[in-house]
């Protein structure tokens, strides 16, 4: 049984709906991500699966029983979710042991100082127990916000933008240490982010929305190499869609020559198609006869960004150790390497 | 998300589509409170005949062109003296400041009313200032030209220097709050204080400043004891004038619904102006205020603007005040002057906490369902504020007068008992007056500091396992303390200072200290009225240093 299941959700307000069809689950102890633009409509449907939205079509079912319909919506403090907000939402009032203590007023007060010694151990916050909220940093502050939605054991645990209030240079760092949190307790979790790489980083499968729709839900792995559409190729890492025509099976006309790899896709020969190729498909080769022009240099210390221009206009990227340095308007040797060819039928 | 709006303000959809018993409980109290303002609205269709056609040819062009005088003056008054005052306290450093930070709101305890009596004594023929300089000139009666302080003028002077507070405080939050990096941006640009207040400060406390400066104007249409004892014509003197002396229920509830028209116009200003404050955060990082150091005469003219408002404001009368009362002592301060006393102290303590039981609840229903019906209601019972007291004691007698004939008829008819005058003149119906009049100001004050608490704050504790009461006990009402504590204190201070709902309402034989003052003055025995307005004024003292301490703690937290 699926800890959570989302069933053809759709939401709106008024006229205007911002979450349509949306369907996934999550096993018990999985991290599930949504991914998408600002307004691609993943913080209302994560807000459903809490108990802040109702739904306008769909089910949401927790550990099996349904907990939002069309016609029923069961209150947030009656289902046992835990959420982490944007801005932490801490009670100013109180001090951290007492923010950690709020959800677990069913508990006897021994077993209550138990359960929040156990979360100041996890999250590391034992020395800052007695301080109030505005005397934390940002990052001890949101650590309190996970301990805090974690405390009465939720059957699951939504954090919205958890890592937008803390500094970027700090935010893959923080969503590895959370995933560990998550995992040594085997707690379920849907995250929601517009960053890619807090997602790579924290989410066992990322589901990608765009206008209110579930695009693809896959591992990182899979929504990089095996983009399901247009969307995701474009919104997921770096890359180019280039034109093409198919002429043969697994074989495409570009302007970069013939393109070989085994395809999914199912297309006639002579279709019109865009070819997906990433960073990791084009190797630096020195004697490569094919030579293509440097027309934007990135320097990222370990690797240069480099972007090459093609006949046509247009251009592909190519990431190169860093002790390969060559001048603006210089060619540059590559080779086109395709582990498979991801095509879609052109626009 | 990021989607359109913040979820607080968008309409609760999951629950205005559904029945609630919360909701209907809140529309009802809301439509209670608001039923005086409703009847006298209602009375506008009653044909008053001749009377009304009377006062149209006569009277009522005075009565506009007096009111609307009288607001321009104080608005312009209040604006100068409460941005002045707020600017200097917030933003420079001078000798006194920190005194004055507090001081300023002492003219806040001393009613137009009151304030009027005691320039009166200190200006007219026989009053001090001009004996002095008949003196000095060796004047006689006559020789010499002195502005009469009991004209309109006058009543704009009075009327400014106890309500500027009202600007001041509201403008000196926002300055507070204002995020001190774009004044710091206005100064690296080259722009001086001046100009940074200017092209800066100012522009961002707008919406601050027309709040208060709605609140001060809203006094200003419901006072009547200034104009009527200053003898100025205004909608307030008509429609008590129409009431009892033309005995003319229907011509004096249409002069009082032209002046809810005046009265609209100022809460739909505030009202914008509450909403376009919400923009006007710029940042969330707030550091303290690196105050200008005035230094020489400059910080001498901060200094004199200051203590000019609260000597003309407060120091001037309240010792007027107290040299009154000490000379009348033996006479007047006597076993029912303490009887005064506890009336009133008894009225202002139930009627605010009554009041922010009230507002609370109508507060947080309004938070919880935003359903068109309830924030309508909620709108409507917080109109009381902007009403006059005659008006709403008008409102009040029509509908208890109407319950207690027709349950005295029912009783009679069906048990052959008389059950009298069940609600009529009694403090029941005075402390219902005094809810609608002031259920608004705490309705504000607890709207306000609710609308501080983010709405994530409740979701969290509604994920943590708390139903609505829930996070209001344990959430909200923490968080609110100081919130509420200014609710109960600002109405306090309100009840006791209210003088014609309580002329109209009170029950027999049932006086309290603003009654007591009114007869004085008007008797002409101002030293009289000086014990029981000198009780007005020192009660509201304390409200008004906790208020101010309560503010300054607000801030420390927040830093």
């Amino acid at each position: 049984m699926s800890q959570l299941e989302v069933c053809d959700v759709s939401i709106a307000y008024g006229a205007n709906t911002v979450v349509s069809g949306v369907s996934f689950t999550l096993q018990e102890g999985e991290i599930g991500c949504l991914l998408g633009p600002s307004g691609c409509g993943k913080t209302s449907l994560l807000r459903a699966v809490a108990g802040f939205e109702p739904l306008s079509t769909g089910r949401v079912l927790l550990n099996g029983e349904t907990v939002s319909s069309e016609s029923f919506v069961l209150p947030p403090e009656r289902r046992k979710v835990g959420m982490v907000f944007q801005d932490f939402a801490l009670f100013p009032h109180l001090s951290v042991f007492d923010n950690l203590g709020f959800g677990l007023r069913a508990l006897a007060p021994e077993k209550r100082k138990q359960r929040i010694t156990e979360l100041l151990d996890l999250v590391g916050l034992t020395a800052v127990v007695r301080h109030f909220p505005h005397e934390l940093s940002g990052g001890q502050q949101q650590r309190v916000a996970l301990a805090r939605a974690m405390a009465p054991r939720p059957d699951i645990l939504l954090l919205d933008e958890p890592f937008s209030a803390i500094d970027p240079e700090f935010r893959e760092q923080l969503a590895v240490e959370v995933r560990e949190m998550l995992k040594r307790d085997n707690m379920t979790a849907v995250l929601v982010t517009h960053d890619q790489l807090e997602a790579f980083a924290m989410a066992d499968r990322i589901g990608v929305m765009n206008q209110g729709r579930l695009q693809q839900m896959d591992t990182a792995y899979n929504l990089y190499h095996r983009p399901a559409n247009r969307f995701v190729a474009d919104f997921i890492g770096d890359g180019a869609l280039l034109p093409g025509r198919v002429i043969g099976i697994g074989r495409v006309e570009t302007p970069l020559g013939t393109l070989e790899g085994p395809t999914p896709t199912e297309l006639k020969v002579g279709d019109r198609v865009d070819i997906l190729v990433r960073p990791d498909d084009v190797i630096h080769e020195d004697d490569s006869s094919l030579k293509l022009t440097i027309v934007k240099k990135e320097f990222r210390g370990a690797e240069f960004r480099y972007t090459l221009g093609i006949a046509g206009g247009h251009k592909i990227i190519c990431l190169v150790p860093s002790h390969h340095d060559h001048p603006i308007g210089s060619n540059l040797g590559v080779r086109v390497d395709m582990e498979h060819l991801r095509l879609f039928p052109a626009a | 998300m990021e989607v359109t709006a913040p979820t607080h303000l968008k309409p609760d959809r999951s629950r205005s589509t559904r029945f609630s018993g919360w909701a209907v409980c809140a529309v009802i109290t809301a439509l209670l409170i608001s039923l005086p303002v409703v009847v006298v609205l209602a009375h506008v269709f009653y044909p008053s005949g001749e009377v009304w056609k009377h006062l149209a040819e006569t009277v009522l062009a005075d009565y506009v062109a007096n009111s609307l005088l009288l607001m321009l003056g104080v608005a312009i008054g209040t604006a100068i003296g409460g941005i002045g005052c707020a600017w200097l306290i917030s933003m420079t450093e001078f000798p006194g400041r920190k005194v004055f930070e507090w001081a300023l709101l002492l003219p806040m305890a001393m009613p137009a009313y009151i304030i009027a009596y005691t320039y009166t004594g200190l200006l007219d023929f026989a009053g001090p200032v001009q004996t002095v300089l008949r003196e000095v000139m060796g004047w006689k009666w006559g020789d010499y030209w002195f502005p009469d302080v009991r004209s309109l003028g006058g009543a704009v002077i009075m009327m400014s220097l106890v309500l500027f507070p009202y600007v001041y405080l509201m403008t000196r939050a926002a300055f507070l709050n204002q995020s001190i990096c774009v004044l710091d941006v206005s100064r690296t640009l080259g722009n001086g204080p001046w100009r940074t207040f200017f092209s800066v400060g100012l522009p961002l406390a707008r919406p601050a400043i027309v709040a208060g400066l709605s609140l001060a104007l809203m006094e200003t249409l419901a006072d009547y004891g200034t104009v009527q004892y200053f003898g100025v014509a205004t909608f307030t003197t008509g429609i008590f004038r129409t009431w009892y002396g033309l005995d003319n229920a229907a011509a004096a509830s249409q002069l009082a619904a032209l002046l809810m028209m005046f009265v609209f116009v100022l809460l739909v200003l505030e009202a914008y102006s509450r909403r376009q404050a919400r923009f006007h955060h710029t940042s969330q990082r707030h550091q303290d205020i690196q105050r200008y150091v005035l230094k020489g005469w400059k910080s001498l003219g901060a200094f004199l603007f200051c203590f000019l408002a609260l000597l003309l404001g407060f120091l001037l009368p309240a010792g007027q005040l107290g040299y009154w009362s000490v000379l009348v002592a033996e006479t007047q301060i006597d076993g029912s002057f303490l009887a005064l006393l506890e009336n009133s102290l008894e009225l202002a303590g139930l009627t605010s906490v009554l009041a922010v039981i009230l507002a609370l609840f109508l507060g947080y229903s309004r938070r919880l369902h935003r359903t068109k019906p309830l924030l309508a209601s909620v709108r409507l019972a917080g109109m009381g504020y902007a009403v006059p007291g005659t008006v709403i004691a008008i409102g009040v007698i029509i509908p208890f007068a109407w319950f207690d004939n027709t349950l005295d008829g029912w009783a009679r008819e069906t048990l052959g008992i008389s059950t009298g005058l069940l609600l009529s003149g009694t403090v029941f119906a005075l402390v219902f007056a005094y809810l609608v009049r002031f259920l608004a100001v705490s309705l504000q004050a607890v709207n306000a500091g609710l609308d501080r608490i983010k709405p994530s704050i409740d979701e969290a504790g509604r994920s943590l396992g708390y139903g609505p009461l829930g996070v209001v006990r344990r959430l909200h009402i923490p968080l609110l303390s100081g919130s509420l504590l200014t609710a109960v204190l600002l109405v306090f201070v309100d009840v006791l200072k209210e003088l014609p709902a309580t002329l109209i309402l009170r029950p027999f034989d049932y006086n309290t200290l603003a009654v007591r003052a009114y007869e004085m003055a008007s008797d002409e025995r101002l030293a009289d009225a000086g014990p029981a307005s000198l009780a007005i004024v020192a009660a509201g003292i304390v409200p008004v240093v906790l208020l101010s301490r309560s503010i300054a703690r607000t801030r420390r937290e927040k830093t």
